[in-house]
């Protein structure tokens, strides 16, 4: 479903991010990428979203090239994607509820789907009564959520999480973990990057190993190098 | 684009505008201050123009004929003055006319009047004041007036003297200043009002740099560009409406204040009844200005951030 063909990035200051990437991941996987902070994992995940452009090397999600996509269809392409960001990056301005229904409003579904779906997503995340509050009167443990519950309510066929837990207190990570794990369950994609070993531990799932810009290690059963 | 997505970029810019409330008043209070310089201007232009018409409207070029020049005469040398380009309007006042005019500025001067009197004739000559259209034409008016060639044979023998050669000095002079004055006018206008138009684009693209991130997220959750600019160019629009009607409010007051002062230092005209004359004009100008000001700025600043 998502293939990196030999992919390479290299800044224009010269420093190397990625180095001759080559790997796939089918549907329904739960793939983490591990490694030490600059070994290029976030790099990595941005080129699936086109946030950054390979140097050189190819990146297909299905049969598309990513890089060669005009606006539009990287528009459509990002609307199958659920991203969860270390920093959260929730809209300040809106409530939980909004941020929500921004991003079906993007994928151009209708006020009352939005209606339906905004407040069920919000109860499986376990944030029901705080639909109406703003990122600034949430924790940490409940921004994440909320950006969790954006993440999956157009139900994408991944989800990316880049340093999700980054942030977090242990018990808020091992209940985002355990949503993530859930997400999985039901049969979509997560592409998880962390550098927290009890994270990975507890996973037990496919884990890809980055040191320096190149895969060192790609185990099926979740051992790692760190 | 459908109704829908119309309905919704209203209710974001509406509900982004009354959120930011601090940033929404920043620059409300900004583009009201830009909108207030460009309606100054339009005042300015007017009691520039106004002034500027009046003294040009008070130097003229006389043309005084000898005594025995037929009325015929004098007329048809009008008629042929009439057809010169330079040439705005052309007054005849009969030697009659120029005696009660005499005796009418004169009626407090009894030695004048009987020294007139003693004369037992009347001494005043019949007379054509000539306006030119811009007052740097009176040189070439006055020279077709010394040349027969240019007015053909009509003048010959009956102008006596032309008062050009005596009113030269003071004509230059006016030229010159009106000339400065209105070059020096329209430089300040044109300065003013790109230096507040930078400035309004500046705070707009500031209020706008405050949602770099925001915008950012719009893009990762697949949002189209015209999802995510729409809000914000319906609340830079909003501001200019909003900062427009304040602009237009401000002015009421004002002009009433200035508007007894400009009458009588400014050649009689009235801010006030100028500001009620041309509110219409005025009213398009301002909220025109203003919300292609906020429109525009608010275009360009998202752009900037939709590159991800």
């Amino acid at each position: 479903m998502i293939y990196y063909d030999k992919v390479c990035k290299i800044y224009s200051d010269d420093s190397v991010a990625l180095q001759d990437v080559t790997f796939s991941a089918e549907p329904g996987e739960f793939v983490s990428i591990v490694g030490q902070s600059g070994s290029g994992k976030t790099t990595l995940v941005k080129m699936l979203l086109a946030e950054e452009h390979p140097s050189s090397g190819s990146i297909f999600f299905e049969s598309l090239n990513v890089h060669t996509l005009r606006k539009q269809e990287l528009n459509a392409l990002r609307r199958r994607i659920g991203t969860v960001f270390q920093d959260f990056r929730l809209l300040p301005q809106k409530t939980a509820y909004e941020n929500i229904a921004f991003a079906m409003e993007a994928a151009g579904r209708s006020d009352e789907e939005i209606a339906a779906d905004v407040p069920h997503v919000l109860e499986l995340v376990d944030l029901g009564n705080k639909m109406w509050n703003f990122p600034h009167q949430l924790s940490g443990g409940e921004k994440q959520r909320v950006a969790i519950a954006r993440a999956i309510v157009n139900q994408p066929d991944i989800v990316i999480a880049d340093e999700p837990t980054g942030n977090l207190d242990p018990v808020n990570t091992h209940d985002i973990i355990q949503i993530l794990k859930k997400i999985n369950d039901l049969g979509t994609m997560v592409l998880l990057t962390t550098h927290n070993k009890g994270v990975i531990d507890s996973l037990k799932k496919r884990v890809i190993t980055l040191e320096r810009g190149r895969i060192v290690r790609d185990d099926p059963s979740g051992r790692y190098i760190l | 684009m459908d109704w829908v997505s119309i309905e919704r970029i209203l209710r974001s810019g509406f509900v982004s505008f009354w959120r930011n409330w601090f940033v929404s008043l920043t620059s409300l209070l900004m583009m009201t201050v830009t909108l207030s310089v460009i309606g100054s201007l339009f005042f300015l232009g007017a009691v520039l123009t106004t002034t500027l018409g009046f003294i040009k409207d008070k130097v003229d070029v006389s043309v005084y004929f000898h005594p025995t020049a037929s009325e015929t005469d004098i007329l048809s040398f009008k008629r042929s003055l009439e057809t010169l380009p330079e040439v705005s309007s052309v007054e005849y006042t009969s030697r009659e006319q120029a005696l009660v005019d005499f005796r009418k500025r004169h009626e407090n001067d009894q030695l004048t009047l009987q020294a007139l009197d003693e004369l037992g004739e009347n001494p005043l000559e019949a007379s054509l004041g000539i306006k030119a259209k811009d007052p740097s034409q009176y040189e070439i008016i006055a020279r077709s007036l010394q040349s027969d060639t240019a007015l053909g044979k009509s003048s010959a023998g009956i102008v006596d003297r032309v008062n050009y050669v005596q009113n030269k000095t003071a004509i230059d002079n006016l030229t010159k200043i009106i000339s400065s004055a209105r070059t020096f006018g329209y430089a300040v206008i044109a300065i003013l009002m790109v230096a507040s138009i930078l400035i309004t684009f500046t705070t707009i693209r500031l209020a706008i740099y405050v949602s770099r991130d925001e915008i950012s997220v719009m893009k990762l959750v697949g949002a189209s560009n015209t999802h995510i600019r729409g809000p914000f160019i319906f609340v830079g629009l909003m501001y200019g409406v909003i900062a427009g009607f304040f602009t237009l409010l401000l002015f009421f007051p004002l002009t009433l204040w200035l508007g007894p002062v400009t009458e009588r230092f400014f050649s009689g005209i009235n801010l006030y009844d100028y500001y009620l004359g041309n509110f219409g004009q005025l009213f398009l100008i301002i909220v025109g200005a203003g919300i292609f000001l906020g429109v525009t700025a608010s275009f360009w600043a998202v752009k900037r951030y939709l590159q991800v």
